[in-house]
């Protein structure tokens, strides 16, 4: 094997490794890059040697961008009061694309979990706590997943927060826009009815 | 090799990229794991959180390997979500089966008890004395059950208000004496004598902690007890003083 061809392989193999690529899907895609190298592969490859370089954690939030302080956090018109509580940073962004939260969030990094000894320490916990002295917050909204883990978190944090004074809520659970009943678990069905609201 | 059961959803792993490897808690085949091929999608996902009673088919070439579940959701126990205690009680019993159960080994009494706690959790029920009762159930089935019936040193049934944290016997004040400070707490409760205070219920906790941490633990290769107990032996202790 020439030293050309080790390196498409080198390429092949690195991209199958990202997450919805396998082998075959990775040959694929390296094969479109080399077709389309000067229009595609070359800028591909300096934004991402860029990126790679600059990306980081936002020191406040915990966002991911390519400065100190993320978009986010530096806009002072999103300074609300109210900050989200999110658990990843895919979470932050699926909120964003909602365009219905103008204020700050918090990334987490990842939920209390039982079984894979992830402990309050392990979380941006206390960050949030300093955050909520620091940044005068009126509000801390949670946006966790309603799963044992995403719940068993929410209330902690809620129960952290206690002392604070500040108002903690958290998002609704229920019928999704779209979502059929009969095509819906008990679990989500019992939340719905809980939190069901006058019409 | 293949089997059916139903059970209760003990854990949940990512496996790869669409898949998960779960472990459930069955009344035939014990704590057994398994992958769930497509366990991560939208449309199963939310079926595998722990404390969820499934319907399991376990499909293997072999019966070592970890083989293959399809599952289906018979009760999700996601009431509760919006229950904080209840949910700190669930993931105990969860770490704890997932903590002292050898894998594929059958335990149908614990099974049942096991099923009535989760039970009384997702219907919010009187269920921390069920808990402290379950803790007890775990410690004999596990071999390290309490002998609560009569005094270790007098012979008596009267006036029981200690557990010895060496044998597990029961102790009643008088054969105490001046070791009563050594003793663990031998509360009402853990004789089955009402639904016990709070501090009745601390008081029992504390004793089963015991047995648990320093019993069953160091049996199980000296690993620390789940977090996820003392988590929930906490927010009791908060909400009893609250």
């Amino acid at each position: 094997m020439s030293q050309g061809t080790r390196d498409i392989e080198a390429l092949i193999e690195t991209m199958a490794r990202l997450p919805g690529l396998g082998p075959r899907s990775a040959r694929r895609a390296v094969l479109h890059l080399i077709k389309k190298r000067t229009a595609l592969m070359a800028p591909l490859a300096t934004i991402m040697a860029h990126v790679a370089a600059s990306a980081r954690e936002c020191s406040r939030c915990g966002n991911i961008g390519t400065e100190e302080i993320c978009a986010i956090c530096a806009n002072p018109a999103r300074q609300t009061g109210e900050i989200c509580v999110v658990e990843d940073v895919a979470d932050l962004w699926a909120m964003e694309r909602g365009q219905a939260f103008r204020g700050r969030y918090h990334v987490l990094g990842g939920t209390l979990s039982a079984l894979d000894a992830v402990g309050p320490e392990e979380l941006h916990i206390p960050r949030l706590l300093d955050r909520i002295a620091d940044e005068g917050v009126t509000e801390v909204i949670l946006a966790l997943n309603a799963t044992v883990d995403g719940q068993t978190t929410a209330h902690y944090i809620a129960e952290a927060l206690e002392a604070s004074g500040v108002q903690v809520t958290s998002l609704a659970q229920g019928v999704p826009i779209g979502g059929e009943l009969d095509y819906l678990d008990d679990g989500t069905i019992q939340a719905a009815l809980r939190a069901r609201k006058r019409f | 090799m293949d089997w059916r059961d139903q059970g209760m959803l003990l854990s949940v792993r990512t496996h790869g990229e669409t898949s998960a490897i779960i472990e459930v808690f069955t009344a035939q085949h014990g704590r057994h794991a398994g992958v769930v091929r497509g366990g991560v999608s939208r449309k199963i996902a939310p079926i595998l959180q722990p404390g969820a009673q499934l319907d399991v088919a376990w499909r293997a070439r072999l019966e070592d390997h970890i083989g293959a579940f399809t599952v289906e959701p018979l009760q999700s126990r996601t009431g509760v979500l919006s229950d904080r205690l209840a949910l700190l009680g669930l993931n105990a019993v969860c770490a704890l089966l997932h903590f002292v159960l050898p894998e594929r080994e059958p335990h149908p009494a614990l099974y049942v008890g096991s099923l009535a706690l989760m039970d009384a959790l997702a219907a919010g029920d009187d269920w921390v004395p069920r808990y402290l009762r379950w803790e007890m159930a775990l410690l004999e089935e596990l071999g390290f059950g309490l002998d609560l019936g009569r005094c270790a040193v007098t012979g008596g049934r009267e006036d029981l208000a200690f557990v010895s944290p060496k044998t597990g016997r029961a102790v009643s004040r008088e054969g105490a004496g001046e070791w009563a400070a050594r003793l663990l707490p031998l509360p009402g409760v853990l004789m089955g004598q009402g639904g016990g205070s709070p501090s009745e219920l601390a008081d029992g906790l504390c004793t089963t902690g015991h047995f648990l941490e320093h019993r069953v633990a160091p049996a199980l290769g000296n690993r620390p007890l789940p977090e996820a107990r003392r988590r929930l032996v906490e927010a009791l202790a908060r909400a009893g003083r609250d």
